[in-house]
């Protein structure tokens, strides 16, 4: 696998990580999105901080609500957020 | 099948930090249908008290439009509605000031006070909004998402 996949980061987590989106890398091992978190966590000290802080957090994919084993391909836009709070 | 064909017209989600119009809304499912029979209303404010000043908005673009698209578009089939209106504000919002409105437009009350309750259930937690409460002290809190909201949407 190769290309590029957008993540964003909404509300407190966006806060906390600093930025509301980046476009980064997909290696060959990267085919869920637990992968490409577990990916990022390891690259990054911030991710890896805020993500081992408690906290539900949730997950789309493609503007679709997913999983850690919802699958990633190249030019997916991954977004990460906490759950939500409207109304 | 999709609900584009037989919805067009009928049903209207706006995500806007612009205040809306209540009165405009009604009279536009008002125009509708000659068999509408009642239309239920739910507008959410933001409540103040614990020295609440406002509230900050914010959502995902995009998701957040498809996400209340499909629950109006549910609504609509699930209680045979024959209008639909979800309108939400997103930025910063004052005490006082409305959130969100909800309008549903049925042949009997029934029908419309029920696709109100279900719209406004599901839309706290299955659309892509975040509050953060902002006090007098300066204090600004992340609201964390209630369990009582989520059984509600459950209950659905």
């Amino acid at each position: 696998m190769s290309g590029t996949a957008t993540i964003l980061y909404f509300a407190a987590l966006r806060e906390r990580i600093g930025r509301g989106s980046e476009t980064v890398p997909l290696t060959a091992d990267v085919s869920t999105v637990g992968d490409l978190l577990a990916e990022r966590r390891r690259q990054d000290e911030t991710l890896e901080d805020v993500f081992a802080q408690p906290g539900r957090v949730r997950v789309a994919v493609n503007r679709v609500l997913g999983d850690l084993s919802t699958p990633v391909h190249a030019g997916d836009e991954v977004a990460f957020f906490p759950p939500m709070t409207g109304g | 099948m999709t609900g584009a064909a037989h919805t067009a017209g009928r049903i209207q989600v706006r995500v806007q930090s612009d205040p809306f119009d209540v009165g405009h809304e009604t009279a536009r499912l008002l125009g509708l249908e000659d068999g509408t029979g009642g239309i239920s209303s739910f507008m959410g404010i933001v409540r103040g008290g614990n020295g609440l000043v406002a509230l900050e908005l914010e959502h995902y673009p995009g998701m957040c439009e498809d996400a209340l698209t499909v629950l109006a578009e549910e609504a609509f089939s699930r209680f045979a509605l024959i209008g639909c209106t979800v309108i939400h504000r997103v930025g910063r919002l004052l005490v006082g000031e409305p959130i969100v409105l909800v309008l549903a437009a049925a042949a009997h009350r029934a029908a419309a006070l029920d696709a109100t309750h279900f719209l406004i259930d599901r839309l706290k937690t299955g659309a892509p909004f975040w509050k953060a409460e902002e006090f007098t002290d300066g204090q600004r809190l992340w609201v964390e998402s209630r369990s009582e909201d989520e059984a509600a949407a459950a209950g659905w």
